[in-house]
């Protein structure tokens, strides 16, 4: 690991203008340490905003807000969480391990960087870790890797599981910058990749995420996330889904479909969620929308698999959450 | 009394100062003014070092040396090969020349004061390479097969005419299988303290093996055998990884004596998927053939490992193929495939595991095709002898494992068609297949010395990668010399007491139980012959064979009274007694019988039909090993043994990416084995089994049998709940998708 400055803040003013001159916060650290021990991440000064705070979960109306410090286990266990939006619990008890839980924040896990094995390793081509390089995972093991959003630069999946959830549950994050504060929808985080994959989201220099919102509605308490994998703890998605629907007189009034494991960044599925739309809940239905997950798919040479997995894992989301089976 | 202590479930008695922190491993034993060495490994899969800019390294903090072939000391390297390296081939010779001759292998060491500053230095090398194209897939059509040379053990053999039988029987399997390459991944890395004194080199060193260590060294820097010590009092796990002397050992005795200090060395868990072997991925083809009403008639079993272009690694893939079912006609042909990779090591259920999921994948194919129930196909067809060695065996319970198995399991409950189970949604699966593994014994001794208070010390340099040496030991040597297991200390893993064989093989509870009980034996004998030329003792002027030892105690023959315990008599003689004793079998009847352990293994597993997730979620296997000596661990090691081989069944596989052989998942989170949620139920159970030829223990071993035979039962299990058979390992949720 790479000497480092390391700052600790109390305000957040003190944690944005440490950020705005070129700082790293740092929460729960368990992906920027990760990648710093590998030289991967190779940050000079680094702001620990542990201190600020900014961990509370509580309810707002029908709304759950997340303090961005808060950690992915507090968050998973806090009743609110459970009563407003038990979705959100969900992905957070799939993802990572229980020690990991214990540290990451709910801001951080957002910020995660990929799981592409090449992204990880200094000696192999990687146009995230070091622009213009090239992209190992095209031509290489790409088992785990992207069937949708990618481009000719990077294949690497988004690896957070609440991030799918959130995304499915039209969440909003606000956030602190040197410019002042907005609010704006999580799904707007993640840019695609592009021909800039090392730009992976939309945070100007400096800004803090504070919290998200999660807004609790009829579908929120009728969700399912479904995280298919070999290993039954501590793997990675190979095809996640979350789903949410409202349902009444045997008709889906709305659905919210987002998929993981599959993009380049969390995907929701408005194509599907709109085929879903005032049909009667039921396999044959499921199964007719689960298609159109498939529209603009590019599998790789070792995850064609997944064109199979993305429709199923949907459907069966869908049948979880519809309590149809 | 004489206390029975040999079949008890005692607690481990090394358990305490392993939860506390107090029981130390290699890495542990940090010496004063200690260094600390990083490998760097090449970046390419095959060519050569052609610069190696170390200026800027050099002038990082905290940086005392850079060590690589431009000035690496020319290292004697003498020959030396113990049973578990090669026998064809010459081990890699470190830093001595400039070719990388596989991706990872070493090509330079930093030695700094601290790990970080030593890492630093490591990331900040340049190093250029003349890069070729490596070939590291047997597949790969630049792959070539050799046959092995030298390399008896593991040849070709025929009996009938297996192929023509194969030809004319009325119902066949012919099937061909491919399982991955895995590596042991146990949880302590590689570590090594080196320290010089002189001449003379002390290695704290994690290894399972510390007198052939010493010996692979002192061969290495040239010194006399007794100038190197070993010192391995605990391993963290294993698996076979630690059994030969890999190069990060004389890398960390080479930094040692370049800079005149003691130097540490610890593999980083992605340094150890390449230097420090792996099971070979193997290619294999059976072919069964079989009567109507479900008699074999031919089996045919070829098998192709990877291995090294370096040396040659074999493994008893096909071994167990000649002797599990009574067949006139059976042919094996085991082949190799040098790749550009480290050569593969043994790992738990060595060459038994890969070849018995073929052969069993196929018995259990061969069931369906005569419509047979698996357990009934092999019963037909169990032998009375080893038909491939033309002996008996000293010992087969697999009839008795198969009966007692099922009643735990429930295998009455079992439908026979394929997709016949269900659980709701669940496919569910019940499958079974045998497993197998010799009864090893190698050449041990081991050192007692009884002391005045009462207490006994035992010696020998055997080794306890988990199973719990320590404390089957301490029970043999309670039981053998009459005395609580409180005052018995047993100490092992280091390379000046009593030799013992490799901790593998399944031979320690053998071998070194067997040298145990001797030197024990010897004791009471040396005590004897003092009590009975001592004045004040009841026993003076008793002629040898007219005593009998009775729970630590020593009495006339016939006499009722208690008797003179052991420690007086030490006590009296004013000299602890001191024996040292060497194991010792029937070599005949080591010659007249054919010698395994069996074993009958089952699984339940419910799959998803949706999304094809793979659950194991009942495993019991029943095991015919001889004597138990701890029923607790013999349970723990079996079980453990189990979760390897749904591992091997489901997750494991070092992927290699053949453009430049790297693995790609070499990372905990990346190179996939169970973790507790993935692990159901589990059972082991031992049938009784009184094998008076194996040796004196009457014990067989465990450690190998425990992983073999699970791989199979999980793929029986899924071709039963699924109708889709899966050849190749592991088998994963696109294989049930895609099927």
């Amino acid at each position: 690991m790479l000497s480092f400055n390391f700052e600790k803040v109390r305000t957040e003013q003190d944690a944005i203008r440490a950020a705005a001159v070129g700082g790293r916060y740092i929460a729960g650290g368990t992906t920027l340490i990760d990648l710093m021990r590998e030289e991967v991440e190779r940050p000079e000064h680094l702001v620990d905003i542990n201190a600020l705070p900014m961990a509370d979960i509580r309810a707002d109306g029908f709304d759950l807000v997340i303090g961005a410090l808060a950690r992915m286990s507090d968050v998973a266990a806090h009743p609110e969480t459970k009563r407003l939006e038990p979705l959100v619990a969900e992905a957070l008890i799939e993802g990572a391990s229980p020690q990991l839980r214990n540290m990451a924040s709910t801001g951080g896990n957002l910020l995660q960087r990929v799981r592409c094995p090449y992204f990880r390793m200094l000696d192999a081509a990687c146009n995230k870790r070091d622009p213009g390089s090239g992209c190992s995972a095209i031509n290489g093991l790409n088992a785990g890797h992207a069937i949708l959003g990618t481009s000719d630069h990077c294949v690497a999946t988004h690896p957070s599981d609440v991030a799918v959830a959130l995304v499915a549950l039209e969440a909003t994050m606000r956030v602190k910058g040197p410019d002042g504060e907005r609010t704006f929808p999580v799904e707007e985080l993640f840019r695609l990749p592009g021909n800039a994959p090392h730009l992976e989201h939309t945070l100007r220099p400096g800004e803090l995420i504070v919290e998200i919102r999660v807004p609790g509605g009829p579908y929120a308490r009728q969700a399912r996330y479904l995280k298919v994998r070999d290993r039954a703890s501590y793997e990675f998605a190979l095809v996640s889904a979350a789903v949410a629907l409202e349902t009444a007189g045997g008709t889906i009034w709305q659905a919210r479909v987002a998929v993981g494991g599959v993009g380049t960044r969390p995907w929701r599925m408005r194509a599907v969620e709109e085929a879903l739309r005032d049909k009667p809940p039921g396999r044959n239905v499921f199964e007719a929308a689960a298609q159109l997950a498939l529209e603009g798919a590019r599998p790789l040479s070792h995850n064609h698999y997944k064109v199979e997995l993305l429709p199923r894992t949907i459907v069966r989301a869908l049948e979880m959450a519809g309590d149809v089976a | 009394m004489t206390t029975n202590v040999i079949g008890i479930p005692l607690t481990r008695v090394d358990g305490r100062a392993k939860v506390t922190g107090a029981a130390r491993y290699a890495a542990d034993f940090n010496q004063h003014a200690q260094l600390h060495a990083v490998i760097v490994g090449a970046t390419t899969g095959l060519g050569r070092v052609t610069a190696l800019d170390e200026t800027s390294a050099r002038a990082m903090p905290g940086v005392v040396e850079v060590i690589s072939h431009l000035n690496a000391p020319r290292l004697p390297y003498g020959p030396h090969k113990s049973f578990i390296d090669p026998a064809v081939g010459e081990r890699l010779h470190v830093l001595q020349d400039d070719q990388v001759r596989f991706y990872g292998q070493p090509v330079a060491l930093v030695v700094a004061d601290t790990l970080d500053h030593a890492e630093r230095a490591a990331n900040a090398l340049r190093i250029s390479y003349a890069a070729e194209r490596p070939v590291v897939d047997t597949h790969d059509p630049a792959a070539q097969t050799v046959e092995p040379s030298g390399s008896g053990a593991h040849g070709d053999t025929l009996r009938g005419d297996a192929d023509r039988a194969l030809a004319e029987a009325p119902v066949k399997v012919d099937a061909t299988y491919d399982m991955a390459r895995e590596n042991h991944n146990p949880m302590e890395p590689h570590a090594v303290v080196a320290a010089w004194d002189g001449n003379r080199l002390t290695l704290w060193s994690k290894s399972q093996f510390v007198v052939n260590e010493q010996a692979e060294i002192a061969a290495i820097f040239g010194l006399p055998a007794q100038n190197v010590q070993v010192i391995c009092p605990f391993i963290g796990g294993a698996f076979g990884t630690s059994l030969r002397t890999w190069p990060h050992v004389t890398l960390a005795a080479m930094a040692a004596r370049q800079v005149g200090r003691p130097v540490k060395l610890v593999l980083t868990r992605k340094q150890m998927f390449f230097t420090t072997g792996h099971r070979p991925r193997t290619l294999q083809r059976v072919a069964i053939g079989a009567t109507r009403d479900g008699r074999i008639t031919s089996i045919v079993h070829e098998g192709n490992g990877e291995t090294s272009r370096y040396e040659q690694f074999t493994e008893a893939l096909l071994s167990a193929t000649s002797y599990m079912y009574s067949c006139p006609n059976v042919r094996t042909r085991y082949r190799l495939t040098p790749l550009d990779t480290g050569t593969p090591n043994h790992m738990r259920g060595p060459g038994e595991a890969s070849g018995i999921f073929a052969l069993e994948s196929a018995i259990d194919e061969l069931s369906y095709g005569l419509g047979l129930d698996p357990i009934e196909l092999r019963r037909r067809n169990e032998p009375t002898m080893d038909e491939g060695a033309d002996k008996p065996f000293s010992s087969r319970s697999l009839m008795q494992c198969y009966d007692a198995g099922a009643e735990r399991f429930g295998w009455a409950r079992r439908t026979p068609a394929p997709r016949s189970m269900r659980d709701g949604r669940l496919l569910v699966g019940m499958g079974v297949a045998s497993a197998t593994y010799p009864v090893f014994f190698g050449p041990a001794s081991a050192r007692v010395r009884l002391h005045a208070d009462g207490t006994a010390a035992v010696e020998v340099a055997a080794s306890d990668m988990g199973p719990g040496t320590y404390t089957s030991m301490t029970q043999v040597a309670a039981e053998t010399l009459g005395i609580p297991v409180e005052q018995v200390r047993v100490s092992i893993g280091h390379s000046d007491f009593p030799p013992a064989p490799p901790h593998g093989g399944s031979m320690t509870m053998a071998s070194v139980g067997s040298a145990v009980r001797a030197a024990c034996l010897a004791a009471r004998d040396e005590v004897t012959r003092r009590a009975v030329a001592d004045q004040r003792s009841p026993v003076f002027g008793a002629a040898l064979d007219g005593i009998e030892w009775i729970g630590g105690s020593l009495r006339r023959l016939g006499d009722s009274s208690p008797g003179q315990t052991y420690h007086d008599v030490v006590a009296s003689s004013g000299q602890p007694v001191e024996v040292h004793a060497s194991n010792q079998r029937d070599a005949d009847a080591a010659s007249r019988y054919s010698m395994h352990s069996f074993g009958a293994v089952f699984a339940e597993v419910a799959i998803d039909p949706d999304v094809g997730t793979i659950r194991v979620r009942r495993a019991v296997g029943t095991y015919g090993a001889g004597r138990i000596v701890n029923p607790r661990l013999a349970s723990s090691q079996c079980t453990g043994g189990m979760i390897g081989g749904i591992g091997m069944a489901l997750m494991e596989q070092t992927a290699l990416d053949t453009r430049d052989g790297r693995p790609v998942n070499a990372h905990m989170a990346d190179y996939l084995m169970p973790v507790n949620l993935d692990i159901g139920s589990l059972e082991a159970h031992f049938v009784d089994e009184d094998d008076p030829h194996v040796n004196v223990l009457g014990v067989k071993g465990l450690g190998e049998i425990a992983l073999v035979g699970m791989a199979p039962a999980v793929a029986n299990a899924i071709y039963h709940a699924t109708g889709i058979r899966v050849r190749d390992l592991p088998i994963r949720i696109e294989d049930i998708l895609t099927a």
